[in-house]
């Protein structure tokens, strides 16, 4: 008893790399659709944001989560299941999102994301439904124009992000300093804990209303097209979710969501 | 899993440092802390008891997320502007002060009443009785569960990462979203805590073992004086 108390340590590290080993090993598909699913529960799980104005966001006075991406996820419960309230919405963050839908948390993923190489690998995605661009928000009073003036400067963003890696790439002087979402970002360069916050234009377009003394420089540096995620292999949802986006934008519902949300016609190549 | 810790080991290292450095300066910080507040909780003064209960009361009874945010955000308001370094672990000193200041007061406590009457009666101050009779056998009792407030300590330093402190759990996340394999990056996180903890574990038995062999030689020096 003595001998084994006195290794419990090691027998604790021994175990820790077993657990690791063990998490190597996983990674399952599953054999049905999502789609299928959906049907029998009667009921679509979307993972949404709710931290980003005009994409997904909690409306701190109604408590209800609003914006262009649960608009397009209550859309598809009505086409799938005849109404758009056969829905639960779940919030994501950029970091949470991919590992919550191959966890099978959630059947889709309608928050703000990127179609990445990178990403393709891990999850599908569906045709292009919105395109923003990565650009730069900082104090009306600051001296940063552009993405040329961010050397030696400290750079907040929102970790899991591409804007993050692309501003790395694109700003490779700047200081980089990663917080868990978007109201933490935000709350970090409103308490000067950064000169800038980067991410998509229109995420800091939100941002910029609730706080006009901040506002975008430096335009567009990045294309960012945005689709919806949907589990690895499962084409039938892929194909189902294409078909979806292409009948929204011929029956101009998918206009009309647009000029709600972001008060503009739709660009033509959507 | 490998490949994860041989793409990112500088990530992992640079954590681990960062993760070390602020849990060391929270610990000399909290210890010393801890003390002074122990100390105001048990001297015969009525206004520093009371001083000393609310400062743990306070920030024991409140999450460390929110001591560490008030560093973070609030001292703005004093024209403070705290990188998250510094707030984090500024937040850890002040929040763990509040629980070693528990601890070593439990710990003094526990020693029998009896002990600073004796040793007043032979003439002792209240400071001299306080030094060479009651703190001696205090440390001893205390180390165990000031062990545990360390360890909970290195954990708790993971209050960093929320801050863009640069600390282990902050490369970890960041691991984990570049590189989508979540649960191999945050497992590789746990066993670099533990590379930290379990050495602190030991040093701790280590310490509690040695502190116990004081009284053995002790009562040898003392038949060694009676005897000669």
């Amino acid at each position: 008893m003595q001998f084994r108390l006195k290794h419990v340590g090691l027998l604790t590290l021994l175990f820790a790399l077993l657990f690791t080993l063990g998490a190597c090993a996983s990674n399952k598909e599953t054999g049905t659709s999502t789609l299928d699913q959906i049907k029998q529960r009667d009921k679509l799980i979307a993972g949404v944001k709710y931290d980003t104005r005009l994409f997904g966001y909690k409306d701190p006075n109604t408590g209800q989560v609003e914006g262009f991406d649960v608009d397009i996820a209550k859309a598809l419960a009505k086409k799938i299941l005849g109404d758009e309230n056969k829905i639960e919405l779940k919030e994501v963050t950029s970091s949470t999102r991919i590992p919550m839908l191959k966890n099978g948390d959630i059947d889709i993923i309608i928050a703000t994301m990127t179609i990445t190489d990178e990403r393709k690998q891990e999850i599908d995605f569906s045709d292009v439904y919105y395109h923003a661009g990565q650009s730069l928000l900082v104090h009306k009073d600051s001296p940063i124009k552009g993405i040329d003036d961010l050397a030696g400067k400290k750079v907040i963003g929102v970790k899991g992000s591409t804007s993050v890696k692309n501003i790395r790439e694109k700003a490779p002087q700047a200081d980089v300093l990663e917080y868990p979402d978007y109201a933490q970002a935000f709350a970090a360069l409103r308490s000067n804990k950064g000169d800038a916050l980067t991410t998509d234009n229109v995420i800091l377009m939100g941002m910029h209303q609730e706080d006009p003394n901040y506002v975008l420089v430096g335009g567009l540096f990045t294309d960012e097209p945005y689709g919806i995620g949907i589990r690895k292999g499962d084409e039938t949802f892929v194909n189902y979710v294409n078909d979806f986006l292409k009948e929204l934008k011929d029956s101009g519902e998918y206009r009309e969501l647009y000029m709600k949300w972001f008060n503009e016609e739709p660009p033509a190549n959507q | 899993m490998l490949s994860l810790l041989l793409n990112y080991y500088p990530d992992f290292l640079r954590g681990l440092l960062t993760t070390l450095e602020a849990s060391l300066l929270a610990l000399i910080g909290s210890f010393a802390i801890g003390v002074v507040i122990a100390v105001f909780r048990i001297v015969p003064f009525v206004p520093l008891n009371i001083l000393g209960r609310m400062y743990t009361e306070f920030l024991r009874n409140i999450p460390l997320l929110i001591v560490a945010f008030f560093f973070f955000h609030g001292m703005n308001a004093f024209g403070l502007n705290l990188s998250g370094f510094v707030a984090g672990t500024l937040g850890l000193t002040f929040y763990t002060s509040a629980f070693i200041a528990e601890a070593m007061r439990a710990g003094i406590q526990s020693v029998p009443k009896g002990q600073m009457e004796a040793g007043r009666s032979t003439g002792l101050t209240y400071l001299q009785t306080m030094r060479y009779i009651i703190l001696p056998q205090a440390i001893k009792i205390v180390i165990p569960p000031l062990g545990n407030q360390f360890l909970n300590l290195v954990k708790n330093s993971s209050i960093l990462s929320l801050f863009a402190g640069l600390d282990l759990m902050y490369w970890g996340d960041h691991v984990a979203s570049s590189s989508f394999k979540t649960l191999p990056a945050y497992t590789l996180v746990a066993l670099f805590y533990l590379l930290i903890t379990i050495p602190l574990s030991y040093f701790v038995r280590w310490l509690e073992i040695r502190l116990n062999r004081l009284p053995k030689e002790a009562a040898e020096v003392k038949t060694a004086l009676m005897e000669g």
